[in-house]
This record gives structure tokens, C-alpha cells and sequence, in this order.
């Protein structure tokens, strides 16, 4: 126990960040829309959340700021593909490169700075339990919202009406469109959720995580958290066990070699995303089987009402 | 044969005065240079350290114009980046980092007129030269505090990648801090990447969980020295004093002073005495050094790496001075030997005291 316990605790706290970036992208996706702007926008979080922290010493300003930007980085991409009906490859592969670059252009000053950030605040009697305890209640206030979260986007997408009209939207904007709702309309109302979530992911990690801005900190935990929607096959619980999953395999390779035992790290690191590929490939397999597997039917094509044969 | 000498005269004048003028004098605010960056200048680490330098360098020559590419990767793309420089009246080139160096000796080969400074690498021609500092010296006199400041015997190291800059660097320290405390063990963990607060920090934290009680680090975040802190065990920071990620726990780090080399070779440039040489310079040149030691080091540690600073600056001894044992206990290097320059440069083996692997 002595060492799983670090182990697992080291999952959650590291799988936090990915969880809120995958659950923003569970819900734009489960409308129809692909955003591949994850990271650029998990960036633009990081740095909007620190800047207003540095400045208001207030870490919840901070969160608050980085939804923000989230949702308004967001709104482009939305624009592009939901209004014009751009490629959506194209528009979240620019959305990536805008994040980064902006917020690097904008983090200039910010360097070497720190914050105050979230602290750990162990909850009362849960803490105490044993195992469960430190691995899950033994963390910042983010950490906790993560769990809320969770179990509200399950309620909500699977058994709410505007989770029900969500999951069409994302199946088949024209019998949306048909019930006398707005397609467009519900596909940037939940792509833009979705980038404030990615957003806030970001925040995570220069407010709770380290305590500091770097330029591309994120390093690449956008693009597992698209990987992640797959492998939780656009489910909130299920991306709860991929991004643990990752966070955990991570923090197991490095403990590994700090225990000098000389098992090849990179092996390890590989293992999530083979488990994604596998994913990947029972989905395909059983795609129009009827099965409730497999992505929304209209993910990535572009719709448009006047267009409607 | 009068013709003869007159021609050949005539000849080795013309030679001599096409290379005078190509590396001839310069004024200040004629000369131009351009940086080649390998990361964005905010990394906080490697990256910002070399810009401070070029500011430095900037300030020192006033008219003095200079330029940079920051992220450019080590491949074509250079190459591309380096012509535009040049297109733009770039004299004098910095490629800073490993990865160019075929690309920078390319580009100037087709421009013998410019002046190329390629930084850690081996390759140089008549318009190429190499710089680079010996970090392992001041790696080593950091070790001297580590070792002694720790009390479980154990220290924790946070590498980004296994390549020999990052090896000689564990070594260095290991040897340093097996000096103060001849029990002490240096536990490394790899990160296999050079920029990741939050890896940095999960790694410092494993370490710490793994019996460590003093932290180093080679990566290029401030997350080792923050975690450290949080964690209330000392750490030695790299790059620049970090000692704002941990005001109470940082007990040194050694530092890069990019800027006096930069001036060198400006200044060099500037009075057309510029030649292809290595650079490579350590402690003596005060290229690279401590920041500043904090009051929990007892006084006579400080004495010692005073002392073992001198001992590097005479030249009489060195860190990598025989005897030294690697891994299994075999002797590599012989008592009275010193390592040379390029086994330094290609190092791939650890000394006795460290705990972990390199990966091959």
C-alpha cells in the first residue's frame, strides 16, 4: 500500500488537467463539432488564469478568467465551422497554433513569476478513509470540482432533455432542425462549453498544479485529451478512468526508476494510447451494428439548415 | 623569375586583403547578428538564459543591432532561418544549440563573409567556431553542498534527456557531493523531455517518496525547485538562481553567464581580431559559476567550495582527475590521469555513487 497509494494519488492529481480538456471535448464532439484546438486552448487557459491570479491574488478570478478566454478562443472555431462550415481539421489545427503562439507572445513578461494558487485542502472524514482517502480526498478545490462535474455531464447527457437534444444534434443536425430546434445554435452553445472546460483544464496547471507559467507547459496534454474522447468512447465516467489511466502510468514510469529498477520507461508510456488504438479499432469494427459504441454520426460535417435536401 | 615572385607577390596580397576585409574591423553600428534559438525565449531556462546574453551584448555595444528566431527546430528549417539573417545584413551568426550544427557548417560554406558561432558543437571552418561552457565545474562544486546538507545519504536528480552534457553534469555532481559525504547516493530519474513543470514536479515528488532529501535538477522549469520547497527538502537549482521557486530551500545553483561570451565574440568581431576558435570555458572565465549560497550551509562547506574553486581556476586539477570509478567499481580513469576534452564531450557512462540507468 505504502506504494500504491503515492501512485494513485499521483494519477488523480495529474489526470485532473487532461479530465477537464476531455470533458470539454466529450461535449463539442457530442454535438457534431471537432475541436483539435485543445491544447491551444488548455495554453490560452494556463496563462489567462495565472495573469489574473498574479495580479488579483485570487485563484477562482483566475479559473474565472480562463473560462472565459476558453469560451471566446472557442467562438472562432465555432464561427468557422458552424456559420461558414469550414474544415474543422483545419480551423482546431489553427486554433492550436493561435494558443500557442499568443499566449507564448503574451507570457513574455510573466516568466519567472509564481502564485500563491490553489492549496491542498484535505476534506473533513473522507480524507481519513483508508486508501480512498489520500487518493482521492486529499486535494485542491479543482480536483473536487472534477468529481462534480463528472457526475453532472452523465446526468445531464444521458438523462436530461437538453442532453437528449445534444446527443441528436451530434447524430443528425437535420432531424434536429426538423423538431423545430436551432442546430447552429446548440453547436455553438456546446462548442464553446467545451473550450471554456479545455481552458479551464489549462488553468489547472499553472494555478494548481506548479504554481507557474511556461511557455507551452501543457506539452502535448491537448492532443491525449483528444485521444481520450476515443478511448472513453464520448463518455464523462469512462474519461475519468482514461485520464487517470494516463496520469498514472506517467507517474508510475518515474517512480519506477526512482525505486533503480531498470524497467524501460518508454514501454510503460506507450501503453494508454496502445489501449487507444485498440479502442479505435472495436469501435470500427462494430460500427453500424447497432450498438451504442462509436462516435456521433455527424462528427466533423458541417451543416447547414439552407442546404437541407 | 622576378615575374614569378612579382606574380606571386601580387597574388598572396590580393589573398591576404579579400580575407582582411571579410573579417576586418567593424563599427558597432554596422554589425548585425542573428540568434538561432532552439526554444521559445520564455522557457525560463535555456532559451531565456541565451537571450539575457544577446541583451547583454547589446548593451555592451551600443548601435549594435540584433536579431532572433526563437523555436526553431534542429533540422532544414535552420537553414532557412540563417539565410534570412544573412539576406538581412547579418555579419555574425549564433546557432545555440547542438542540432545545427551541420546546417550552420552548410550555410557557411556558400558564406565565407559571414562569421558563424555554433554553440556545444565539434564541427568548425574558417568562418565557424564553437562555444561552450564547462557546466560539470560548477556542477561539482554544487555537489560539494548537496552532499553535505543531506541526512539520509540520498540525493534526488530530476535529467530531461540522456545525452552527455546532462550525464557529465550528474557525474560532476555525484563526485562533488560524494566528496562532502562519502556515503551519499545520487538517485536519477529521467524525464525524456526538456520542458514539462508538471513531469518535473511528479518526478521531484517520486524522488522525495523515494528517501531524497536533497533535490538537483537538469531540466529547464522552475517546478523542481517549487515542488522542493512544498515538499520542505533542499534543492540546487540549474540555469539561474531559482531560488524565488523556493526562497527557503534553495541552496544554489549553477549558473550560465551566456553574456560575457557573447561580448567576447562581439567585441572580437568589432576589432577584426575574430579567429575560428573552441570556446570552451568554465569556471576560471566566470562563463559559468554558483548563484548565490544560502545561510543554511555551514561555513566551513563554503570554504571548501571556495577552496575546490581555486583548486579548478589553477588548472592543476580538474573534476574529471583520476581516480575515478564508474558504476561496477572499475577504475576508468588512473590515478594522475585527466579526462580529455573530447571523452568529456561524448560521455555515456555514470561513476560510482549514482543510482539509476542510462538508457540506451
Amino acid at each position: 500500500m505504502d506504494v500504491i497509494v503515492p501512485i494513485l494519488t499521483a494519477a488523480v492529481r495529474s489526470g485532473t488537467p487532461i479530465l477537464y480538456a476531455t470533458l470539454g471535448e466529450i461535449l463539442t464532439e457530442r454535438s457534431g463539432v471537432l475541436n483539435l484546438g485543445i491544447e491551444g486552448l488548455m495554453l490560452m487557459g494556463a496563462f489567462s488564469g495565472f495573469i489574473v491570479t498574479h495580479t488579483t491574488g485570487n485563484p477562482w478570478l483566475g479559473v474565472a478568467a480562463a473560462f472565459i478566454v476558453g469560451v471566446a478562443v472557442a467562438t472562432i472555431h465555432a464561427f468557422l465551422c458552424v456559420t461558414i462550415g469550414a474544415n474543422q481539421v483545419v480551423s482546431g489545427l489553427a486554433i492550436t497554433m493561435f494558443g500557442t503562439g499568443a499566449s507564448s507572445l503574451l507570457g513574455r513578461g510573466m516568466i519567472g513569476e509564481t502564485v500563491g494558487g490553489f492549496a491542498r485542502i484535505p476534506l473533513p472524514f473522507l480524507s481519513k478513509i483508508p486508501v480512498l482517502g489520500p487518493v482521492l480526498f486529499d486535494h485542491d478545490p479543482l480536483v473536487y470540482f472534477s468529481y462534480i462535474l463528472v457526475a453532472f455531464l452523465t446526468w445531464f447527457i444521458f438523462y436530461t432533455r437538453p442532453g437528449l437534444n445534444l446527443r441528436a444534434v451530434g447524430e443528425s443536425p437535420k432531424v434536429v432542425d426538423a423538431m423545430g430546434l436551432n442546430s447552429a445554435r446548440l453547436r455553438y452553445f456546446y462548442t464553446l462549453a467545451g473550450g471554456g472546460l479545455a481552458s479551464v483544464g489549462g488553468a489547472y496547471m499553472s494555478l494548481a498544479y506548479t504554481k507557474m507559467w511556461g511557455d507551452g507547459m501543457t506539452a502535448g496534454r491537448g492532443w491525449i485529451a483528444i485521444a481520450l474522447v476515443i478511448f472513453a468512447i464520448w463518455h464523462p465516467a469512462r474519461a475519468v478512468l482514461g485520464a487517470y489511466l494516463f496520469g498514472g502510468v506517467g507517474a508510475m514510469q518515474l517512480r519506477i526508476q526512482a525505486a533503480g529498477t531498470s524497467f524501460p520507461a518508454p514501454l510503460l508510456m506507450m501503453m494508454p494510447y496502445l489501449l487507444t488504438i485498440i479502442v479505435l479499432v472495436i469501435i470500427s469494427i462494430q460500427k453500424g451494428r447497432g450498438i451504442l459504441l462509436g462516435s456521433p454520426g455527424s462528427l466533423g460535417v458541417p451543416y447547414s439548415r439552407e442546404e437541407r435536401g | 623569375m622576378k615575374k614569378y615572385l612579382l606574380a606571386f607577390l601580387c597574388l598572396t596580397l590580393v589573398m591576404g586583403s579579400t580575407i582582411a576585409l571579410a573579417f576586418g574591423p567593424v563599427a558597432a553600428k554596422d554589425l548585425k547578428a542573428g540568434f538561432v534559438y532552439v526554444g521559445p525565449v520564455g522557457d525560463g531556462g535555456w532559451t531565456y538564459m541565451h537571450d539575457l546574453g544577446r541583451l547583454d551584448m547589446e548593451k555592451a555595444f551600443p548601435g549594435m543591432e540584433s536579431f532572433f528566431v526563437e523555436s526553431v527546430p534542429e533540422g532544414p528549417d535552420s537553414v532557412r532561418v540563417m539565410e534570412t539573417f544573412i539576406r538581412n545584413g547579418a555579419k555574425l551568426v549564433f546557432a545555440t544549440s547542438f542540432g545545427y550544427m551541420d546546417f550552420v557548417q552548410d550555410v557557411a560554406a556558400k558564406n565565407p563573409d559571414v562569421i558563424f558561432m555554433h554553440c556545444s558543437g565539434y564541427k568548425r571552418a574558417d568562418n565557424v567556431g564553437t562555444y561552450f561552457g564547462r557546466m560539470y565545474q560548477a556542477r561539482y562544486l554544487s555537489g560539494l553542498i548537496a552532499g553535505k546538507m543531506s541526512k539520509s545519504n540520498i540525493i534526488g536528480f530530476v535529467a530531461a534527456n540522456p545525452i552527455p552534457e546532462v550525464i557529465r553534469g550528474i557525474n560532476a555532481f555525484t563526485l562533488g557531493a560524494q566528496k562532502t559525504n562519502p556515503d551519499v547516493k545520487v538517485k536519477v530519474v529521467w524525464l525524456f523531455s526538456w520542458f514539462d513543470p508538471a513531469k518535473e514536479k511528479e518526478a521531484t515528488l517520486a524522488l522525495i517518496d523515494a528517501g531524497a532529501d536533497v533535490i538537483a535538477m537538469h531540466a529547464d522549469s522552475g517546478a523542481a525547485p517549487q515542488t522542493a520547497e512544498e515538499a520542505g527538502v533542499y534543492v540546487v537549482g540549474y540555469n539561474n538562481d531559482m531560488s524565488r521557486y523556493a526562497p527557503t530551500k534553495h541552496l544554489t545553483a549553477p549558473v550560465w553567464n551566456w553574456g560575457m561570451v557573447y561580448k567576447h565574440i562581439a567585441g572580437q568581431v568589432i576589432d577584426g581580431t575574430w579567429k575560428t576558435s573552441d570556446i570552451w570555458w568554465g569556471l576560471k572565465e566566470d562563463f559559468v559559476g554558483l548563484a548565490p549560497v544560502s545561510n543554511a550551509v555551514p561555513e566551513d562547506i563554503v570554504a571548501l567550495v571556495n577552496s575546490e574553486k581555486e583548486k579548478i581556476i589553477s588548472g592543476n586539477w580538474d573534476v574529471f582527475s583520476g581516480p575515478v570509478k564508474n558504476q561496477k567499481g572499475e577504475i576508468v580513469i588512473k590515478n594522475g590521469d585527466r579526462m580529455s576534452d573530447g571523452d568529456m564531450l561524448g560521455m555515456n557512462w555514470f561513476v560510482m555513487g549514482v543510482e539509476g540507468d542510462i538508457p540506451k
